[in-house]
C-alpha cells in the first residue's frame, strides 16, 4: 500500500478505532493533533518497534539496578571461584559452562567469575558508552551541521571538508593507537570510568560527521522555506531562527539518526574491547568478554554465546526501535 | 514491514548457525585424530628419557614458531630457542652433553679436544682445538676465528642484544670497542684472549669464575671467520661450523637449513644430524600452528612455548594425543616483583602483606593450571638448577590457600591496617600474565589492597618495567615478570634478579632493586667455588636471603605443554637447554 504524501493525513483516520473515536459526537474535530501525537500513535501500533523499545528499557533498568541484581542473584563481578572450575583444564565444571542455580549464566573459565554479574555490569559500561557517545556525536553534529548549513560560504566549506576528512579517517586504527597511549587513570577517576570516558570521546568524536551531514542538508533546504523567510522579514535574529524555527523541524531526523548510531557505537565499543583497548581488567564489558571467550570457544561455547547474544539482542532492539521511530516520524512512510 | 521480517529471519538463522557451529566444533574432535599411536610414547616420557631412539637418517624436519627469531647471528641470539637452533650450525669450545636428565647440565668438549686446563688460581683457561675442523666453505676453523667471534660481542653498536657475560668477564678495563673499530691490523686486539697457535686459545680472567665454561657455551663463543663477517648483516648468512648450513633466511617468515658437507661427524659426537633438511616456518597464528602440529603437518613448535588453550584442552582430553606431549619444567619462574623504592613497599611489612594475601591456586590456574602452567612456586630457584630445593617454602605457598590473617597482621605492622592503593604493571601481549595480574588484584582486594592494573606495550619492557626511574615515576609497586636462566647455575638464574651488579638504568631485571651486600657476597663466593655442589649451596643461601627480604612473589615453576609429531625420533627434554634438543631430532618416515 503505497501512498503519496498528500493522502497521508487522510490515511491516518482510516483505522476503525480512530474512526469510531472521531465519529463520536462529543469529540471535536481531527484538527488538534500535533506531529508528536501522530508519531506516538503510529509508533504504538508498530509492535516490532515497541518490542525493541521495551527490551531497551529493560536493559537500561538492568544497568541501573546492577548492584542490587548482583546482590540478589549473583556474586561480585571480580570474585574468583576456583572451586567451580576444573584445575587442570581451567574449564567450568558442570554442563553449559557451569550454569546452575548459584551461577545463573555459568562461570568464566580459568577464574570462575560469575558471568551473570559480569553481563549485568557490562551492560552499564556498554550502555553508558553507547548513549553518551551518541549524545556527544549528536550535539557536535547538530552544532556544526546547522552552522554549516545556515551560515554557508567559507564556514560551510571548512566544516564540510573537516567532515569529509573525518569520514575518510581510519577510525578504528586511530582509536587503537590513541587509547593505548593514554594513561589508564585520569581526572581522579578509576581505570573503569577513565577508560569509559576516553571511549566515549573517541567514538563520539568520530561519529558526529554522519549526523552533521544530514543536519547540514536539512538546514540548507529549510533555510529557503517560507516560514524562515517570514520570520526573517519580521526581524528575527539568527539564533531565534536557528533554535526556534529550524531546530524543531530538524528534531525528527536527529532523533532517528541518534537511535540508529547507538547500535553502531555498541559494536564499536565491543570491537575496541575485543581488540584489547577497551575497559581494562577486571572490569567487564561485553566486547571484552567475547575477546576472552575466543580462546575457549570450542570447549566452553557458552562463554562466547552469552555476551555475543547480549550484543546481538541490544543492537537488534535499537535498530528495530530506530526503524520504527523513523517510520512513525516520517509522514511519507507508512 | 517486509524489510523487518527479513532482518529477523536472517538474524535467527545467524544465531542458529552460530550454535550449530559451536556444537559441531565440540563433537568432531573426538574422532579426528589419527591412527599412529604405536610409538611407545607416554605422556611426559620425553622429560626423562629419549623417546623413539633411532639413527635413521634422511627426511625433512619441519619446525614452526609463533615468534620470530631474534637473530641467527651467534653474537645476538639470546632467545632460549635460537640458542638451541644455533647448535645446528655453530659449534662452541664446550657444549652441553646431549643426554636427558641431570647429565645434560654437564658440559662436554665440542670444538675443544678436551676439557680446558685451568690454572691453580682459576684465572687462566687453556683450550686445545680438535684437528680437521672446517667451516662450510672448507676453510679450517682456527683459534683466531673463535677469538674473532668473541670480539664481535664487544661491538654492541653493530651487533647488540646478545648475552654480555663474556664481555663483562674479558674486558677488564681495556674498553675494547669490538673488531670493527679495532686498531690491530688483524682485528685481534682483545688482550685477555691469546692465540699462541691455530689450535690453542688462552683466556685470562680477572677472578676465578666457575661459570666461565658455561658462558663460552652460549652461541657467542662460536667461531666467526673474519673474511665472511658482514657486521650487522651477518645474521642473514652466518658461517656454519656445525652439521647444517643455511640455505636461506627470511626474517619474519622462516629459514631453511641443509647439510654442511664439510662437517665431519667423527669430530662431533654431540650431534646426530639425522634429517637431510630442516625448515623453520614463522607464523603469527599460533592457533593455526597448533592445528598443524596435531594434524601432523608440522613437527614441533621451535619456540617450545607451549600450545594455546584450545589445543591444550584437546591434548589433555585425548589419551592418544597426550602420549605425544610433555610438560617438563622449563627452568622459568613466573613471579611478581615488588619494587622496594615505590611506597609503601619501602616497608618490608607491606611487601609481606601482598605475598601472604595472594592466592597461590588462582595464580597457578591463571598460568594454565598444574599441567600446562606449572607447580606452585615456593622460592626463587627453579628446580632444574643445582642447589635448588623445592621443599624450601618460607611463604607457605605449597598449601595453596591465601593467608589472610598473616596478611592483615603484616598490614597492621606496616601502619596501614585498612590497606592501601598500588599499581600492577603487566605486559599487554602476554594473556597469561594479564590473567595472573587480575588474579593477584582480586586476592589483594580481600585485605583492602587496591591494585590498579596498568598494561604496557610488551616490546617496550626494557624501558618500562626495566627502567627503575620509570617505575618510580609511574608508581609501579608490583611488576609481573618471568625469568629463565642463561646457563643452568644458581648464578645464571638468580644473579640478574638479585645482585646489585646487574642493576642497570635500562633493561633491568633486578626489578625490586635489591642492593644487599650479603647477597652480592654470596654470588661472589659461589663464583670462586671450584666444586659445583658447594657453589650450589652458596646460591641457595643467596636465595634464602632474597626470600627473607620479601622482594619476590613466585607464582609457578613454569611448565609448557608441548606436542611433538609422533614421527620424530630421539625426542628428549634437555635440562641444560631447558627444551627439547633440536640437534638430536630425526624423522622416522624419511619424508
Amino acid at each position: 500500500m503505497s501512498l503519496g504524501p498528500e493522502t497521508s493525513l487522510h490515511d491516518e483516520t482510516t483505522p476503525t478505532a480512530d474512526a469510531a473515536q472521531v465519529r463520536d459526537p462529543s469529540e471535536k474535530a481531527i484538527a488538534g493533533r500535533s506531529l508528536k501525537q501522530i508519531a506516538w500513535r503510529r509508533l504504538k501500533k508498530d509492535r516490532v518497534a515497541v518490542g525493541g523499545g521495551v527490551i531497551i528499557l529493560v536493559l537500561i533498568l538492568i544497568a541501573i539496578v546492577a548492584p542490587l541484581l548482583i546482590k540478589l542473584f549473583g556474586h561480585p563481578f571480580d570474585e574468583y571461584h576456583n572451586d567451580t572450575i576444573d584445575p587442570t583444564l581451567g574449564l567450568p565444571l558442570g554442563k553449559l559452562g557451569g550454569i546452575s542455580g548459584d551461577y545463573l549464566l555459568g562461570v568464566e573459565p580459568v577464574n570462575g567469575r560469575d558471568i551473570f554479574s559480569r553481563i549485568v555490569y557490562g551492560a552499564q559500561t556498554t550502555l553508558t558508552v553507547a548513549f553518551l557517545s551518541a549524545f556527544l556525536s549528536t550535539v557536535l553534529g547538530v552544532l556544526f551541521g546547522m552552522t554549516a548549513g545556515f551560515v554557508g560560504g567559507w564556514v560551510d566549506s571548512i566544516i564540510s571538508r573537516v567532515m569529509d576528512f573525518l569520514l575518510a579517517f581510519p577510525q578504528l586504527l586511530f582509536s587503537i593507537a590513541l587509547v593505548s597511549v593514554l594513561p589508564q587513570t585520569m581526572f581522579g577517576l578509576n581505570a573503569r570510568w577513565a577508560r569509559t570516558i576516553v571511549l566515549i570521546c573517541v567514538i563520539g568524536f568520530f561519529g558526529w560527521p554522519y549526523i552533521g551531514r544530514i543536519v547540514r542538508g536539512q538546514t540548507l533546504s529549510l533555510r529557503e522555506r517560507e516560514f524562515v523567510e517570514a520570520s526573517r522579514s519580521l526581524g528575527a535574529r539568527s539564533p531565534r531562527i536557528l533554535f526556534r524555527e529550524m531546530l524543531p523541524n530538524l528534531a525528527a531526523p536527529i532523533l532517528v539518526y541518534t537511535t540508529l548510531i547507538i547500535p553502531t557505537n555498541i559494536l564499536t565499543e565491543a570491537a575496541l574491547s575485543f581488540l584489547g583497548v577497551g575497559i581494562p581488567p577486571p572490569y567487564p564489558s561485553w566486547g571484552g568478554m567475547l575477546s576472552d571467550a575466543l580462546q575457549f570457544y570450542r570447549y566452553d561455547p557458552m562463554f562466547m554465546i552469552i555476551p555475543g547474544a547480549m550484543i546481538f539482542i541490544t543492537v537488534l532492539s535499537f535498530n528495530l526501535f530506530g526503524d520504527g521511530l523513523r517510520d512513525a516520524l516520517d509522514p511519507k512512510a507508512r | 514491514m517486509a524489510g523487518k521480517t527479513k532482518v529477523m529471519v536472517a538474524a535467527t538463522a545467524a544465531l542458529t548457525l552460530g550454535l550449530t557451529a559451536a556444537c559441531g566444533g565440540g563433537s568432531d574432535d573426538n574422532s579426528s585424530n589419527g591412527s599412529s599411536s604405536d610409538t611407545g610414547a607416554a605422556f611426559n616420557a620425553s622429560a626423562t628419557k629419549v623417546v623413539n631412539a633411532s639413527d635413521k637418517k634422511g627426511g625433512t624436519l619441519n619446525l614452526w614458531s609463533p615468534q620470530d627469531a631474534d637473530s641467527f647471528d651467534p653474537a645476538i641470539s639470546y632467545y632460549a630457542w635460537t640458542i638451541n637452533m644455533n647448535r645446528l650450525y655453530s659449534r662452541t669450545l664446550m657444549t652441553y652433553t646431549p643426554k636427558p636428565g641431570a647429565d645434560g647440565l654437564i658440559l662436554t668438549p665440542d670444538l675443544a679436544s678436551a676439557a680446558p686446563e685451568v690454572s691453580a688460581d682459576g684465572k687462566t683457561y687453556t683450550f686445545k682445538l680438535k684437528s680437521g675442523l672446517k667451516f662450510d666453505d672448507g676453510a679450517a676453523i682456527t683459534s683466531k676465528d673463535i677469538k674473532y667471534g668473541i670480539e664481535r660481542i664487544f661491538a654492541q653498536d653493530v651487533v647488540p642484544g646478545g648475552p654480555l657475560y663474556l664481555t663483562d668477564e674479558l674486558d677488564q678495563g681495556q674498553k675494547y670497542p669490538g673488531p670493527y673499530k679495532d686498531t690491530d691490523p688483524n682485528k685481534l686486539g682483545l688482550k685477555t684472549v691469546e692465540t699462541p697457535d691455530d689450535s690453542t686459545i688462552v683466556f685470562h680472567l680477572s677472578a676465578a669464575n666457575a661459570n666461565f665454561p658455561y658462558e663460552l657455551a652460549l652461541p657467542g663463543g662460536a667461531p666467526v671467520p673474519q673474511k665472511r663477517d658482514t657486521g650487522a648483516k651477518y645474521g642473514l648468512a652466518p658461517a656454519s661450523s656445525g652439521p647444517y648450513k643455511f640455505e636461506s633466511i627470511e626474517p619474519g617468515k622462516g629459514a631453511t637449513l641443509v647439510r654442511n658437507t664439510n662437517w665431519d661427524a667423527s669430530t662431533d659426537p654431540n650431534r646426530k644430524a639425522l634429517p637431510d633438511k630442516i625448515t623453520l616456518t614463522i607464523t603469527t597464528n599460533a592457533e593455526d600452528m597448533d592445528s598443524r602440529l596435531l594434524a601432523g603437518t608440522a613437527d614441533m613448535d621451535a619456540s617450545q612455548s607451549g600450545v594455546a588453550t584450545q589445543a591444550r584442552t584437546q591434548i589433555l582430553t585425548d589419551e592418544k594425543l597426550k602420549a605425544n606431549a610433555a610438560n617438563p619444567n622449563n627452568g622459568f619462574i613466573r613471579y611478581a616483583a615488588i619494587s622496594q623504592n615505590v611506597a609503601p613497599f619501602d616497608n618490608i611489612e607491606c611487601r609481606k602483606a601482598v605475598i601472604y594475601a595472594s592466592d597461590p591456586t588462582t595464580l597457578q590456574t591463571a598460568r594454565g593450571g598444574p599441567v600446562a602452567g606449572g607447580d606452585i612456586a615456593t622460592n626463587m630457584l627453579p628446580p632444574n638448577i643445582l642447589g635448588a630445593d623445592k621443599s624450601y617454602d618460607p611463604y607457605g605457598r605449597a598449601q595453596g590457600k591465601p593467608q589472610v590473617d598473616k596478611a592483615k597482621a603484616a598490614l597492621t605492622a606496616c601502619g596501614k591496617p585498612t590497606g592501601f592503593d598500588t599499581k600492577i604493571a603487566v605486559r599487554n601481549n602476554k594473556p597469561a600474565e594479564i590473567a595472573t595480574a587480575t588474579a593477584l588484584q582480586a586476592a589483594l582486594k580481600t585485605v583492602g589492597i587496591n591494585a590498579a592494573i596498568e598494561q604496557y606495550d610488551g616490546s617496550q619492557i626494557a624501558t618500562v618495567a626495566g627502567s627503575p626511574n620509570n617505575v618510580h615515576k609511574k608508581g609501579y609497586g608490583i611488576l609481573i615478570a618471568g625469568w629463565g636462566a642463561d646457563f643452568p647455575t644458581g648464578y645464571g638464574y638468580l644473579a640478574p634478579l638479585a645482585s646489585s651488579k646487574f642493576l642497570v638504568a635500562n633493561g633491568n631485571y633486578n626489578l625490586p632493586e635489591i642492593k644487599d651486600q650479603a647477597i652480592d657476597d654470596l654470588f661472589a663466593k659461589g663464583l670462586a667455588e671450584k666444586d659445583a655442589t658447594a657453589a650450589g649451596a652458596d646460591y641457595q643461601a643467596a636465595n634464602v636471603k632474597v626470600m627473607e627480604g620479601y622482594y619476590y612473589l613466585p607464582f609457578v615453576f613454569d611448565k609448557a605443554l608441548n606436542y611433538y609429531n609422533p614421527r620424530l625420533t630421539n625426542v628428549y627434554f634437555h635440562s641444560g637447554l631447558a627444551m627439547v634438543d633440536f640437534a638430536s631430532l630425526g624423522v622416522s618416515d624419511g619424508k
